[in-house]
């Protein structure tokens, strides 16, 4: 039952195959089980099942809410959720607990979705690993598959066991595990400059980041106000189709959501896809990319083509500037949004009492940790008045060159662009963190931030699987608020490409009741 | 609140656009909104969000009436120039515990939105400053959008003050604040301006920094915390996009009117300002401008004004000497507000037209006055009979008191007719005393004049 899809669990739910607290213990169960992964902060046992209970009643009225009534979600732990713990992996905030659920969060409460629990993340979502947190780091399920586990490179000074596991990408590496590792049926990230792509890639999983504008903010902890979006994370197309249904939408408490109206709708099944024209942007083949993904990358636009696709190579100019940008207009909004942590009213507050001055400096200190740290020092330093003109001013042109790139790209009549997700498949955690977190964010963002920058919607799409058995995703962007259409591409390559379920071993003999078929069923749902 | 994106509140944009229009201003169709950072236990943010780049109105006037002389009798219209007008939040409010060493913070007013009126530096002295604050206040009253009272914070006066010799450049400026009346503001003014002339005369220099009022001191003291410039790491606020405007003109088609702000159509809206107010006062009833200030400036005055005009025949002059002089004399002797008057506009109303109906002197409605300012819920007519203050009607029996009275005094009739102005006033005292003061001595000394001729 867990391995199955959003809409057959539903189906099933509706009619009585399982109930939802069935459902629910299933999934508090293997959360235990898998408690290693650490993919879980906080696990909100109590809440899940009482909301179980009440979707129960729905069911057996006939009320059901819609189709993600019952069903087991979890949620980042940089979405405010009220009366549950909200810490952002940080010191800073161990222990606040909001007064609110955001926007997104009460949206799938509100469709009867059950709150499994807050996932693990880097530090206020600062990172591409996962590795970074209060709680520690997050480990990629894959880590334990058969699939790695027979096919791996045998190493050649070998750990110590269980050293070597690889990381979940990041920073919403907690997400992207709790739903890879069956525990829960969607999960809620954020994505600011890939971070709900990158772990999806990681994890095998389907990773979608919303036009700006298209999913309210309201209650998702800051990070770059400009850039953030919420992010989901599922199994397949059709699960985040029916998850942005939901979430979708003008919302009043935030100012930057747009106006009009968004309906739910269900991704259709694209059998002809030779009116698509598929752009391969060339500044993207550089050569820190992996040559199993350059070759899957290459594969995958074949495959358009020989479906009648037209396939063109196109060019994004100002490619290799949007790194330094990013990180210009990215650490001046952090620098920002990280004053309110100042002790006084929630969170950690040292013990320094002499002044207010030494009280929130040593507070600061205490609850950041050295990423932060890092960022709000350069993002204070890019908003100096003497650097303002030359640092942030100028980024924001830079930014508004490369949105430009992508609006060119587009109105030249390609509908959707197609580039690798990440450099590599998921490295082990070790070798991850031989480079600081800023060298790597640095690395593993190329492909996502830009992205960001220019406001688009993108989803990175499980490949294949690399010759050490680890997924490879590979991304798609689409134009502005062309978020369906994007996702129907995305299923028409998911159907293509039939990637397989992740086997955890160890785990299959005590669930082999959880686990039903071997490959995805993306053929055999009903619409 | 953690995560919180911040919304533009509407209501705030008009008050805004109201009180732009009202103070001559320029609209900007199109203004942007701020963050300010800097680091302030009332600041729960760590920023604040204003409008530092493009304010929503600026270049605007306001017109405002000083008193002349040393009499105050004469009043000059003046005008200031404002520089802009821009929205931003209120921080929290600091309470400072000295005894026990530490700072209460009360955030319940933190976030909420504020207007700031910027000046240009035209004034100078406390009276203008005074003048314009009080000007402003009834502007701010007569919109709607602040009740502006100092006392209860719900208009804030910061100062700034600098000195100069003529043809000079301005000087280097000190920001005071902590004016919590218009009384204070006029004397930390004056305060400061003296001691920067002092301090400056005995050859010192003027910092640049911020002090605070002290009222039991009365003097301008440095404030401590606010030392050394600050650099605020201005950054455009993320989550509030450019705030746009429209008039009739540039409206696009079909929008809904609850979606936007018209200019134009606040602009109609507009109740009647101080301004105009005044203006149609002297122009309606022949009062002075001083007058017209007098009735505005004092809360309530104009509109106690009003109804004794609606309920009484008595001429327009009349009502106005009586409200301006007696009514609010006794007030002030009494230190009472319009609205804690014990004499209501009726009972005004109706003394006056006793007064108006020669029913009773001007010397006896003085006392029907005093009487109903006891506040015993008697009608002036009550009074009149209670006291027998009811003029003598009888013409006849007022002329033979008169010629027994003269009869009576033959060597003061005699000084009258010889010119001596005292004579004639000890007649008519006299008359008076006779008739228990219910003759009109203006009555009295036409009979005798008369007689006497």
């Amino acid at each position: 039952m867990l391995g199955r899809t959003l809409r057959e669990v539903s189906v099933a739910l509706k009619q009585g195959q399982i109930t939802p607290t069935e459902l629910c213990r299933k999934c508090l169960s293997l959360i235990q089980k898998t408690k290693f992964l650490n993919a879980y902060i906080t696990v909100s046992e109590e809440v899940a099942l009482k909301q179980a209970e009440e979707s129960e009643k729905r069911y057996k009225q006939g009320q059901s809410l819609g189709i993600l009534d019952g069903i087991p979600v979890a949620v980042k732990d940089n979405f405010s959720t009220s009366g549950i713990q909200t810490t952002c992996a940080s010191n800073m905030l161990k222990g606040y607990i909001p007064p609110f659920n955001a926007t997104v969060v009460q949206k799938l409460l509100d469709q009867g979705a059950l709150l499994m629990g807050k996932t693990n993340l880097d530090e206020f979502a600062m990172g591409s690993g996962s590795t970074d947190g209060a709680f520690g780091p997050v480990k990629n399920p894959w880590s334990y598959s058969k699939q790695y586990q027979e096919q791996r490179r045998p190493q050649s000074n070998r750990k110590r066991e269980g050293t070597d596991w690889l990381i979940a990408g990041g920073s919403s590496g907690g997400s992207a595990a709790a739903v890879s590792a069956f525990t829960c049926f969607a999960a809620l990230g954020s994505d600011t400059g890939g971070s709900t792509r990158n772990p999806a890639a990681h994890c095998g999983l389907v990773g979608f980041k919303p036009s700006y504008g298209l999913v309210s903010r309201h209650g998702l902890i800051p990070l770059v106000n400009s850039m953030d979006v919420p992010g989901i994370l599922t199994r397949c197309v059709d699960d985040t189709a029916i998850v942005l249904g939901v979430l979708a939408g003008h919302d009043p408490k935030d100012s930057t959501t747009v106006q009009d109206p968004v309906k739910p709708f269900t991704v259709p099944s694209l059998s002809d896809v030779s009116k698509l024209c598929i752009g391969i942007p060339k500044e993207y083949l550089v050569p820190e990319l992996s040559s199993e993904v350059r070759s899957l990358w290459s594969k995958a636009a074949d495959l358009f083509e020989s479906a009648g696709a037209k396939v063109i190579e196109v060019s994004l100019p100002h490619t290799s500037y949007s790194i330094v940008c990013y990180h210009v207009l990215c650490t001046a909004e952090v620098a920002s949004n990280m004053a309110r942590f100042d002790g006084l009213e929630y969170g950690h507050r040292c013990d320094v009492n002499m002044s207010t001055e030494a009280m929130y400096a040593a507070t600061r200190r205490e609850g950041f940790n050295d990423v932060v740290r890092g960022r709000i020092l350069s993002g204070n330093f890019f908003l100096l008045k003497e650097n303002y003109e030359n640092y942030f001013i100028k980024a924001q042109k830079v930014r508004r060159l490369i949105a430009n790139d992508f609006v060119n790209v587009f109105n030249s009549g390609v509908d959707i662009l197609l580039t690798p997700t990440t450099l590599s498949e998921a490295v082990p955690f070790l070798e991850f963190i031989k480079e600081d977190n800023r060298t790597r964010s640095a690395q593993d963002d190329i492909f996502t931030q830009a992205v960001n920058m220019a406001g688009l919607p993108a989803v990175s799409m499980p490949a294949a699987l690399s010759t050490q058995g680890l997924p490879i995703g590979l991304q798609f962007i689409g134009h502005a608020f062309c978020d369906q259409k994007l996702l129907t591409v995305a299923k028409w390559f998911e159907k293509q490409v039939q990637f397989p379920v992740l086997q955890l071993q160890g785990l299959m003999d005590d669930c082999s009741s959880v686990f039903e078929n071997e490959t995805l069923p993306s053929v055999s749902v009903k619409q | 609140m953690k995560a919180q994106t911040e919304v533009l509140n509407r209501r705030c944009v008009e008050a805004a656009v109201m009180t732009g229009l009202a103070l001559n201003c320029h609209i900007n169709k199109k203004s942007l909104f701020d963050r300010k950072h800097y680091f302030y236990s009332d600041l729960p943010a760590g920023y604040q969000i204003t409008q530092q780049r493009l304010p929503i109105a600026a270049n605007g006037s306001l017109t405002y009436g000083v008193f002349m002389g040393n009499k105050q009798s004469r009043m000059a219209t003046k005008t200031v120039r404002i520089r802009q007008i821009q929205l931003e939040q209120d921080s929290g409010k600091s309470l400072h515990d000295d005894l026990r060493s530490q700072t209460l913070i009360d955030l319940n007013r933190a976030g909420v939105g504020l207007l700031e009126v910027v000046l240009e530096p035209d004034l100078c002295c406390g009276e203008e400053a005074a003048a314009v604050i009080k000007e402003l206040q009834l502007i701010l009253q007569a919109l709607g959008t602040s009740q502006a009272n100092m006392a209860e914070g719900q208009l804030r006066v910061d100062a700034n003050i600098s000195v100069h010799h003529p043809g000079e450049p301005l000087g280097v400026r000190t920001e005071v604040k902590n004016l919590n009346s218009i009384r204070f503001l006029a004397k930390a003014i004056d305060h400061e301006i003296q001691r920067q002339i002092n301090e400056l005369e005995s050859g010192g220099e003027i910092l640049n920094e911020t002090r605070s009022f002290d009222c039991k001191l009365g003097c301008t003291v440095p404030m401590r915390d606010k030392e050394g410039k600050q650099d605020y790491r201005f950054m455009p606020e993320p989550n509030l996009p450019p705030l746009v405007l429209y008039d009739s003109a540039s409206l696009p088609a079909g929008t809904e009117s609850q979606q936007v702000i018209n200019i134009d159509q606040i602009r109609d809206a507009l109740p009647e300002l101080p301004s105009a107010t005044r203006e149609r006062l002297v122009r309606r009833y022949g009062m002075l401008p001083e007058h017209s200030f007098t009735l505005l400036n004092e809360v309530g005055l104009l509109q106690f004004f009003q109804n004794v005009m609606k309920e009484t025949r008595a001429e327009p002059k009349k009502v106005t000497s009586w409200v301006l002089n007696t009514l609010l004399g006794y007030l002030k002797h009494h230190n009472l507000a319009v609205s804690e008057s014990p004499v209501t506009s009726s009972a005004l109303a109706e003394l006056l037209d006793l007064l108006d109906s020669k029913a009773i002197s001007s010397a006896a409605a003085k006392q029907v006055f005093e009487e109903l300012w006891k506040g015993e819920a008697k009608s002036a007519a009550q009074v009149v009979s209670e006291k027998q203050l009811e003029l003598m009607q009888d013409r006849e029996a007022l002329e033979q008191l008169c010629q027994s009275t003269m009869e009576g005094h033959p060597q003061v009739v005699t000084d009258m007719k010889s010119g001596n102005p005292r004579a004639i006033n000890k007649l008519i005292g006299l008359v008076r005393k006779a008739t228990l003061n219910r003759a009109d001595p203006a009555e009295i000394k036409d009979i005798l004049e008369r007689l006497s001729s």
